[in-house]
């Protein structure tokens, strides 16, 4: 299996990672030896197999619907790369 | 100091024979001697360290001590550590100092342990040489000019080179126990759930697990006493008693039936590395124990299937890495998306952003059942296989890895080799079951590391089976000359 330059694109896009097009023909190649490698799961028949989400089947453990959390805005924000007045500042979105 | 084990050290700090302010000053000497060339620290927490020495001192004086009181660790530098950068080997996390602890470091700080400092790990565990760290490679003790596993090699070659004497560590596909094997030391990935992963960096969450390596299999249980346990805040916590692991070390062997499945003795297993296995083997049939062969039909798919599934859910994990509440943000953005993907562009390193690709089409329309769906399903083909092997033997016996360390740069441009080096290990996580590598002996005096499977919970058991081995061997006490007097 061979990923096109093009689709290394768009699987980059779709990813959130801007990439350099200098390395997109090392991603195509590394990735298509690696879907390569994953397609070797194509030998074997699991129609009647069920999927394992979760190596002991346990169930999403719910605990009651109370306030736990405190605000901890003002231990938060420091970490931040930008912020304003307690606001997170990102470039103007809207217009 | 630096030889004793756990112990003899708490021992030690009990009757006075030394405090735990001289134990930690003989560590940090050791690392500040050694780690220049090994790079296995990617912060050293000295002043925190003799603080909480001095600390711990009171706590003995005083008979408020608990057994690890006093001794020192260090945390592998995903587990998030308030007030200390916890970077997970990587640019984005590089400025990243957490505003609270992991329960793993929590639970270790009230046991009264002492922090050295953070150990050098592949960036975000992705990784099995800790060649993808941002913070340089970490080199093996036992031949600087080789790499010590990954993706906890920093942990493994900080044990190794006895600059602590235990470390935190986790492991999704083998990152405990193959750096384990390839630094000679002993390294445990407990049951998925055993071990909370509040505070740990998440990378694949049906997979990753937090460990333990240290010196021997008892040193490892007297941690692993304090580190596991159900804790509420993780929502895969399992809630179940925790074994007494330092009081179940001495159940006997007698009776004891191993399984060595063929798989893991067949093509692609250095010849000198299965000798070595083969004669550890040999030791366990002397001491009582029935070998019998068994297969894992499905084991050659665990690589494939893996790298579906911890790709899928890294990439999903890593979408929280955004350049707006914390982490690296890119310089001039000209909107939110180019700040978005050029703060991941340009903070992720290559095999990070591979995997989040592989991941992110493994997911995408058109292409999941082929993918995610039919990994998991193969998953629960050789969860099966295992079920199926642990109604037959106790335990299941064989290589931790297929060679000895490799040299630094060997697997950097070829993925699929350096994924193979997990191949014997990756099957255990899929299925959640629990894992140990121990020091069998060396390959061109290299160490090599004996592979101990258990079924789910029994820590214990594999526990007191390494345990019975390091008793008639010596290969857990044999350390490497110190770094810096290697020429």
């Amino acid at each position: 299996m061979s990923l096109s330059e093009e689709e290394v694109r768009k699987i980059a896009h779709l990813g959130g990672l801007a990439i350099r097009d200098e390395n997109i023909p090392r991603y195509a190649q590394s990735l298509s030896s690696i879907l390569d490698l994953v397609n070797q799961m194509e030998a074997v028949d699991t129609v009647e197999i069920q999927p394992m989400a979760h190596p002991l089947d346990a169930i999403q453990r719910l605990r009651p619907d109370e306030v736990r959390e405190t605000d901890q805005r003002a231990e938060f924000q420091p970490l931040a790369p930008q912020v304003e007045n307690g606001l997170y500042l990102v470039p103007k979105v809207i217009e | 100091m630096h030889k004793a084990s756990v112990a003899e050290l708490s021992a030690a700090l009990k009757a006075r024979k030394f405090s735990s302010e001289e134990l930690v000053r003989a560590h940090l000497a050791r690392i500040h001697a050694q780690d220049s060339e090994l790079n296995s620290f990617v912060t050293v927490t000295e002043t925190e360290a003799l603080a909480a020495a001095s600390h711990a001192d009171k706590l003995i004086a005083a008979g408020e001590a608990s057994p690890l009181t006093g001794i020192p660790l260090a945390h592998k530098d995903i587990f998030c550590t308030r007030g200390v950068r916890t970077s997970c080997g990587s640019k984005m996390l590089d400025n990243f100092v957490p505003p609270y602890n992991a329960t793993v470091v929590d639970k270790i700080a009230d046991a009264g342990m002492v922090v050295l400092g953070k150990t050098n790990m592949d960036e975000f565990a992705m990784g099995s040489s800790n060649e993808n760290s941002y913070y340089g490679p970490v080199r093996n003790p036992w031949d600087t000019k080789r790499v010590p596993g990954g993706s906890s090699g920093g942990s493994a070659a900080a044990v190794a080179a006895r600059m602590t004497p235990l470390a935190t560590c986790t492991d999704t596909g083998g990152s405990i126990r193959q750096p384990a094997s390839l630094c000679g030391i002993t390294g445990i990935k407990p049951t998925y759930g055993r071990v909370s992963r509040y505070g740990m960096v998440a990378f694949a969450s049906s997979l990753d697990q937090g460990g333990i390596m240290g010196r021997s299999a008892e040193d490892a249980a007297w941690l692993l006493g304090v580190m596991a346990g159900f804790d509420p805040k993780d929502s895969t916590s399992v809630d179940r008693p925790v074994d007494d692991y330092v009081g179940g070390l001495n159940q006997s062997i007698e009776g004891l039936t191993i399984g060595l499945p063929r798989e893991h003795f067949g093509e692609g297993l250095d010849p000198e590395v299965g000798a070595v296995v083969e004669a550890a083997i040999r030791e366990y049939e002397k001491l009582g124990a029935t070998i019998k062969d068994i297969d894992l039909p499905n084991s050659p798919l665990s690589v494939p299937a893996y790298y579906v599934v911890a790709p899928a859910e890294c990439s999903s994990n890593l979408s929280r890495f955004d350049g707006v509440r914390y982490g690296y943000r890119a310089q001039h953005p000209k909107d939110l998306q180019d700040l978005y993907t050029r703060s991941r562009g340009e903070a992720f390193g290559e095999e990070v952003q591979r995997r989040i690709m592989v991941g992110t089409y493994a997911l995408s329309t058109g292409y999941y059942d082929a993918y995610y769906l039919k990994a998991q399903k193969i998953r629960r083909l050789i969860s099966d296989d295992f079920r199926q092997a642990f109604s037959e033997v106790d335990v299941i016996m064989g290589p931790t890895s297929p060679t000895t360390a490799f040299p630094l740069g060997e697997r950097t441009d070829d993925p699929i080799t350096m994924y193979l080096s997990d191949i014997y290990t990756i099957g255990v996580n899929l299925a959640g079951l629990t894992g140990i590598s121990i020091p069998a002996g060396f390959a061109g005096g290299l160490p090599v590391g004996l592979q101990i499977i258990g079924n789910y919970f029994e820590e214990a058991r594999i526990l007191s089976v390494a345990h019975r081995y390091q008793q008639v061997t010596d290969w857990h006490t044999k350390a490497p000359a110190d770094a810096g007097s290697q020429t």
